[in-house]
């Protein structure tokens, strides 16, 4: 918490001058520096307190979570023992890799190949195509469940699984897409011109070239894929409901208050543990993360 | 060999490379969007139960789902609150926060990550949080109003109350636009401020007069994609109606759809309740052709040609 008591430590003022105009100037620059500061301070606790009363609260015992306290008496750690080995969880969890794994790996494949060539082929129908994958992005996944449904279930018999969820993501994603085209958009040709005289194919210039280039977006776009993934709640409602053996984690969490009649320290335990994967990743990659944010955001 | 390679040939290879590169893509686009589009389409117009094959039935579907299912006019007046209240409190909240953190110099780093972090949870577990931290009987939320002798409402169990709760939810989450917004603010070139404040402009004509025509393309953005979500805001008010219902439903079970009082119904809820509840397929692919109208209206908006916020072309 360091950054926090550098937060209330006032800024050094260096300039020594002493009219009365810069003293002046510098009590309305402290006063501007208090002022924003203590701003910040309120905004941070509307961002964090929520995330620091649910793990007191997945802290307390059974009794404790019944009363209106807002911190443990006594610290039960043995509450996240217990959301672990409720039958079901850690298959929650295993599905959830699963998913969020092989689907990200898919996506980047097959999205990176489609997003080169409508960043740097010129051909027909190319603006036509972008425009049809971000209508693609935009559109709810509900308006095409019905027959995406019927197919995966009757004439593939695959509900109850993740495949329905898993395979599409074999042929393009389209927000992977939109993504990875807006960072292709910023290499210069030349590199490609360059790889081109020295005689390799497209194929090559993208493996060999491309990609080395494109880390930065390709691990946005794996990183939100993942994300996805991971917080997707409608596909596996609609495909997996019927067996809870192919649940994941976003949908099994749901589950958890009702099924097993746990009161809300289990609850908010078992909150924590879908929480916390997500936020350590984030930390560990934060850079590539608020690079792909401003990237789909601003760039056109 | 050289003499073969002519333009034609050389024109060849490149459409072929092109159909390469492009064809997970095209595979998908035809798969899982054209057809399926297609076939909603069609179901629309049928009877169809998902037993037996669906049969033509006209407009009967949607003279049912606009005249006499109960839900659809509540679904689609929740819609209009969360587009006018959560999409304009989440821009507002978004660009103070922007504005806010372009102007802390101290700790900058971690009061950014602080503010990111929410949008992060997951969307279920930030529900659940959510229902736990707004519960009228043992939240945190309440005890503490309670304490200072504010009168707390029933949040999540109270129609009235239950989308500024979803409000609350959707502004804790606004990290999105936080960054996408601080990015806009840097952009602003500096020498315009300085140039304001040689005229004398006093710090709110600042922001009105520079600022904002700087930043109203990224505004606009905010808005527009906004809406866009609120047309798939699906997971947390079905999250939110169910888990505090009490009623909460593994395989089939029934709960009351956008508990309390149909309070918390979106449109995606009903494809869901439709489909996969009342098994009315024909009526579940009226709706979703409703929400494909709406969030085709939006989308076009962002990529018009000209002033478009997204450009499909370079």
């Amino acid at each position: 918490m360091s950054e926090l008591a550098q937060v209330l430590d006032p800024p050094r003022v260096t300039e020594k001058a002493d009219t009365p105009a810069a003293r002046v100037a510098r009590r309305k620059a402290a006063l501007e520096w208090i002022a924003v500061h203590a701003l910040g301070v309120a905004a941070a606790l509307f961002f964090v307190l929520p995330f620091v009363f649910v793990v007191l609260t997945s802290l307390m015992s059974d009794q404790q979570t019944l009363t209106r306290d807002l911190i443990p008496t006594h610290w039960e750690w043995s509450n996240y023992r217990q959301v672990l080995d409720t039958p079901g969880f850690l298959s929650w969890w295993r599905n959830t890799l699963v998913y969020a794994g092989l689907g990200t790996v898919l996506t980047v494949v097959s999205s990176l190949p489609v997003a080169y060539a409508l960043a740097k082929f010129r051909f027909r129908g190319r603006n036509l195509s972008m425009m049809l994958v971000i209508s693609m992005m935009m559109l709810p996944p509900q308006v095409i469940i019905i027959p995406m449904y019927l197919f995966w279930a009757k004439q593939l018999d695959l509900s109850g699984t993740l495949w329905p969820l898993i395979i599409p993501m074999a042929f393009g994603d389209a927000f992977s897409i939109f993504l990875l085209r807006q960072f292709l958009l910023t290499i210069p040709n030349e590199y490609l011109d360059a790889a081109k005289v020295d005689g390799c194919s497209e194929f090559r210039t993208l493996i060999k070239v491309i990609v080395p280039m494109a880390k930065p977006g390709i691990a946005a776009v794996a990183l939100f894929q993942f994300f996805y993934a991971w917080n997707d709640y409608f596909g596996p409602q609609i495909y997996t409901s019927e067996n809870p053996g192919a649940w994941t984690l976003s949908y099994g969490l749901e589950s958890f208050k009702g099924a097993h009649h746990t009161d809300w320290n289990l609850t908010m335990a078992a909150t924590v543990l879908v929480m916390a994967p997500v936020i350590l990743v984030f930390f560990f990659a934060q850079k590539a993360f608020v690079e792909g944010v401003t990237l789909t955001g601003v760039k056109g | 060999m050289t003499a073969t390679y002519t333009l034609r040939s050389k024109r060849r290879r490149a459409t072929l490379r092109t159909l390469a590169f492009m064809s997970p893509w095209l595979i998908g686009f035809t798969v899982f969007f054209a057809y399926p589009l297609l076939s909603t389409v069609y179901f629309s117009f049928t009877h169809y139960n998902g037993i037996g094959a669906p049969t033509f039935n006209g407009l009967k579907n949607w003279s049912y789902v606009f005249n006499d299912y109960p839900l659809f006019w509540p679904a689609l007046r929740n819609t209009l609150w969360l587009v006018l209240v959560m999409v304009t409190c989440r821009v507002l909240f978004g660009l103070g926060i922007g504005l806010l953190i372009t102007k802390i110099k101290t700790g900058t780093g971690i009061f950014r990550t602080f503010f990111y972090l929410p949008y992060l949870a997951p969307p279920v577990a930030a529900t659940m949080a959510f229902v736990f931290l707004l519960n009228p009987g043992t939240g945190p939320v309440n005890s503490i109003l309670d304490k200072v002798g504010i009168t707390a409402p029933g949040w999540f169990t109270d129609p009235t109350w239950s989308k500024p709760a979803l409000t609350l939810l959707a502004v804790w989450g606004i990290g999105d636009l936080m960054v996408i917004f601080m990015a806009a603010l840097l952009d602003v070139p500096r020498e315009q401020y300085e140039a304001a404040e040689l005229d004398g402009a006093s710090a709110l004509q600042r922001f009105r007069f520079v600022t904002l025509p700087n930043i109203s393309p990224i505004v606009m953005f905010a808005v527009v994609t906004g809406i866009i979500q609120t047309m798939q805001y699906y997971t947390q008010p079905l999250v939110a109606g169910k888990v505090a219902s009490g009623i909460i439903g593994g395989s089939g079970q029934q709960f009351e759809p956008g508990y309390p009082d149909k309070s918390t119904l979106t449109l995606p809820q009903l494809v869901y309740n439709l489909g996969f509840q009342t098994f009315n397929y024909g009526a579940s692919c009226v709706v979703a052709l409703v929400l494909f109208a709406l969030a085709m209206v939006f989308t076009a908006l962002l990529m018009r040609r000209r002033g478009g916020l997204i450009q499909a072309g370079e």
